[in-house]
């Protein structure tokens, strides 16, 4: 392998890289205990809702660097509302789930109408947004906590911090067969859909690329996954709300990388005006964005309420931080056009395992923070400076 | 013989795995207007780099000798501290800021701490006339046109001290008539001691202003050429460039049948979206045929650009009326995207500002205009996508080494040919090329030439927005001159020549 082509390899793969390295780091300073099955279970769960917000945040900054900065009030309201729903108002949880999603699509088409058609700079509309669905969630909880008791819903959403899928295929005690197949399931649809596009391409006479590289990556996602799912089994499952988390980032990849919306995106943070005259109408695609930025705050929003089994005016603060992060970390372009859905999923794990490592160990609350803040200044510096050729600007 | 103003001694410029310039020899003369020409590519903005110190001292090897000593300069202040003052393609102006504050932004007149600004307006008003700028020096950027904000540039290097002004593509934005005022103000300050280096594409007038040309090819010196010694014509100096002779700039078409009417603009009106009162294209009126190729000749401003704009879609302007028939009938285009589905298609003349996505690779761009060639209306087939660059690629012969390359890559040439292939692939019946060789060299030239002849071989219809004369003349059947927004005259090929348009042009703007 040339030079070159050697740098380009290091480039594309650094955040897997920096998170192997961090894992490591982890692994040495905790004696091994973050990869205690219980603790790679929490790290899915605790982080549900980063997986899910940093998603939809990742189509925002692609249209060109902008940001959603109510997500975070935009959970706490929703989730806020969805209580009321349920115990207040006494709704059926099926309903009261519908209606919150739909609140929460209603609000991002509020706040994406002013961005895309109006053109307020995306960044003013959410600080208002962030303020007021704060303010918003204080009035409808009139300053009070909310317990949450409809046991379906908290199921469902992988509440009480404390709910798997049952395993229904009778594993004994210490494995849990159903975490274990689903692993296995999961490599071999991978596997195969990998193999049927490569052979696919070979059979209408397409460029296939480099067939160990092919191999290579395939080995290495199963055995990422298969680690995962045996940890899962060793605790005691999987936990719901993987499945959500799983849902939004399978979903979402897709459209990202395979559509011709998802595609749309990607033009019009690189280049608004020539996607303009493209034939694509570019406000909607800003429109969109924002408002499945709302439906996705709303899903997190749920989820979180579940999780706690309470609404709280106060759940979700800085959420949209820890999705900002996640996406720049996770190697988003600040200006917009480049990112995909596995990457910021690599971001959110990398940060996660920060914060999760840092608490094992014991490091002071206030500590966690500045670390967290160096990590995502120290990811953006290396993204953009290893895109060219010296460290200081020119 | 005059004094050796400048020497640049085998200079040798390696980026990592090229070689930008190998033993490049320059030499200038106190007083003397030089060219440099080169196909894109050749070397000659990284060795004026090189000169004002952009590639400091240690990156290159060789010497420059200025003045009579040899100089290491580390960044452009040390040139400039020596008089060498360059200005690039992109002018570096403020546009909210007045003309006085840009001639002096980071030369600043008074104190650090308190500018003195009637010094600074007062100086500023020495320098623009004698670039013969009537503007007032409180004006601000924005509110002048790009020849007068090129003057202003010149202003700003005299007030810095030049000695030595290098000048970037000075006439790529600027029309006709802006660019004569500029070159002749070039002439005026030559008479006055100034020593210009100018980098230029535009032969004619390189033979105009120029007193030696410096011809490099491929990072290296192939000649000099010197005023009534050499042969300075445009064929001989595309010889030294090419490296080859064109026997024809511009490539024959055979046997082309220029068939029925495939488009027709009746009584189009467009307005400014701004100033809804100003009428930018007025009652203008043109046909094209099946397989013809319709030059529109122009200066800048002339409203070309909107016309073709506001047919694509309503893309431009407000207030739009008039009717368009597309194939004998009358169509209604809402947006581009109604444009592109009646096979219509506009290629930018700004190809990186509002035709590529720099960002992203060839076969992205190729596609996006016509994604449903790839989909199936949602999902996109990435493998047949893949296949559609390539085949693109190929067709048009772009140089790159796959289609994964980002655009951003390529050079002018072939960024052109991608932009091109974007809109071939859109499957077009009429074809608008705003400005298609644009700052690109004279081989892809020859390249964008015969793929139009294709494109009307195969019976589409082509309509090219050009300020180049020689190049509206030598590739259209029909031409249409416009001049402030109105169809000033039509003129078949064989009848037209650079005069006659230009006198066309002047008589309509004197109102006769």
């Amino acid at each position: 392998m040339d030079k070159t082509k050697f740098k380009a390899g290091i480039q594309k793969y650094t955040m897997i890289l920096v998170l192997v390295l961090v894992t490591l780091f982890f692994t040495w300073g905790t004696q091994g205990k973050i990869l205690y099955p219980q603790n790679i279970t929490n790290l899915i769960s605790q982080n549900a809702y980063v997986f899910i917000l940093a998603t939809g945040m990742l189509l925002c900054i692609l249209t060109g660097g902008n940001i959603d900065l109510s997500v975070g009030s935009v959970v706490c309201f929703v989730g806020a509302v969805g209580g009321i729903f349920m115990e207040t108002m006494g709704l059926p949880v099926p309903v009261a789930i519908i209606l919150s999603l739909l609140i929460g699509a209603l609000i991002g088409a509020w706040q994406a109408f002013w961005i895309a058609y109006v053109r307020i700079p995306p960044f003013i509309t959410t600080l208002a947004g962030m303020l007021a669905f704060r303010g918003l969630s204080n009035v409808v909880l009139k300053g009070q906590t909310l317990p949450i008791k409809s046991e379906g819903f908290i199921k469902v959403f992988g509440g009480g911090a404390n709910c798997y899928i049952p395993d229904f295929l009778g594993g004994g005690e210490g494995l849990n067969r159903v975490a274990l197949l689903a692993g296995i399931v999961a490599c071999v649809i991978y596997v195969a859909v990998t193999m049927k596009g490569y052979l696919n391409r070979k059979s209408k006479g397409y460029e296939t690329g480099s067939v160990g590289a092919m191999y290579g990556k395939m080995a290495v996602i199963v055995v990422v996954v298969m680690a995962i799912s045996i940890k899962l089994a060793q605790y005691k499952g999987i936990p719901t709300s993987l499945i959500w988390v799983l849902l939004v980032v399978l979903v979402y990849g897709y459209i990202t990388s395979k559509t011709t919306i998802g595609r749309y995106f990607y033009a019009v943070g690189g280049n608004e005006k020539a996607t303009k005259l493209s034939g694509i109408d570019t406000n909607k695609v800003y429109f969109i964005a924002y408002t499945n930025m709302g439906f996705l705050a709303a899903l997190a929003g749920l989820l979180t309420v579940a999780r706690m089994t309470s609404a709280q005016p106060t759940y979700g603060t800085n959420y949209e931080m820890d999705a900002i992060g996640s996406c720049f970390i996770g190697g988003a372009s600040a200006y917009g056009g480049t990112g995909t859905v596995p990457g910021v999923i690599i971001g959110a794990v990398l940060m996660g395992i920060i914060n999760q490592g840092m608490s094992i160990m014991g490091t002071d609350q206030n500590m966690q923070k500045v670390v967290k803040g160096l990590v995502l200044l120290a990811a953006v510096i290396f993204d953009v400076v290893s895109k060219r050729k010296s460290f200081i600007a020119k | 013989m005059a004094k050796i103003l400048l020497e640049m001694k085998n200079i040798t410029k390696t980026f990592p795995g090229v070689k930008a310039l190998d033993n490049v020899n320059l030499q200038v003369e106190e007083g003397e207007i030089h060219a440099l020409v080169g196909e894109n590519g050749a070397g000659k903005s990284t060795l004026m780099n090189v000169l004002s110190g952009i590639y400091p001292y240690g990156t290159y090897e060789g010497d420059i000798i200025y003045n009579g000593e040899v100089c290491n300069f580390h960044d452009i202040k040390d040139s400039e501290g020596k008089g060498i003052v360059i200005i690039h393609q992109e002018l570096a102006l403020i546009p909210y800021m007045t003309i006085g504050e840009n001639m002096f932004l980071g030369n600043e007149r008074g104190k650090k701490a308190a500018i003195n600004w009637d010094e600074t307006y007062g100086m500023a008003e020495k320098y623009t006339k004698q670039v013969g700028l009537s503007d007032s020096t409180r004006t601000l950027i924005k509110d002048i046109g790009v020849g007068k904000q090129q003057l202003v540039e010149i202003a700003k290097a005299l007030a810095k001290n030049a000695k030595l002004l290098i000048l970037d593509e000075p006439t790529s934005s600027l029309n006709e008539s802006d660019s004569k005022a500029l070159l002749d103000l070039m002439l005026r300050l030559k008479k006055e001691g100034l020593t210009c280096i100018i980098i230029t594409h535009k032969l004619n007038e390189v033979s105009y202003v120029a007193d030696k040309i410096t011809v490099i090819r491929d990072g290296s010196t192939i000649e000099t050429l010197v005023k009534g010694v050499d042969d300075f014509s445009e064929d001989r100096i595309i010889k030294g460039m090419v490296g080859r002779e064109i026997a024809d700039r511009f490539p024959k078409r055979h046997g082309v049948k220029i068939g029925e009417v495939n488009m027709e603009v009746k009584n189009w009106n467009v307005y400014h979206p701004l100033y809804s009162e100003r009428k930018v294209v007025d009652n203008v009126s043109l046909t094209v045929h099946k397989g013809e190729v319709v030059g529109i000749s122009g200066l800048m401003g002339a409203g070309r650009t909107e016309l073709a704009m506001s047919i694509f879609g309503k893309s431009y302007g407000t207030n739009i009326s008039g009717q368009l028939f597309l194939n004998g009938k009358e169509v209604h285009l809402k947006n581009s995207r109604d444009a592109i589905e009646h096979k219509l298609a506009y290629v930018t003349e700004d190809r990186k500002g509002d035709g590529l996505i720099l960002s992203n690779p060839i076969k992205i761009n190729t596609t996006l205009a016509n994604l449903k060639g790839v989909s199936n209306g949602i999902v996109i087939d990435k493998d047949k996508e893949y296949a559609v660059a390539v085949e693109y690629k190929e067709k048009l012969r772009t140089k790159c080494p796959s289609v994964e390359q980002n655009v951003g890559n390529l050079s002018g040439g072939n960024q052109q040919k991608v932009l091109l292939a974007k809109w071939m692939f859109a499957d077009p019946d009429v074809l608008i090329l705003d400005e298609p060789t644009r700052g690109i060299d004279v081989g892809a030239k020859y390249e964008i030439y015969c793929i139009i002849n294709d494109l009307v071989a195969a019976g589409k219809s082509v309509i090219m927005i050009s300020s180049e004369l020689p190049e509206v003349l030598g590739m259209s059947d029909r031409i249409y001159i416009m001049n402030e927004g109105r169809i000033a005259g039509e003129m078949k090929a064989e009848e037209a020549t650079q005069e006659k348009i230009m006198a066309c042009i002047l008589k309509s703007s004197k109102g006769e």
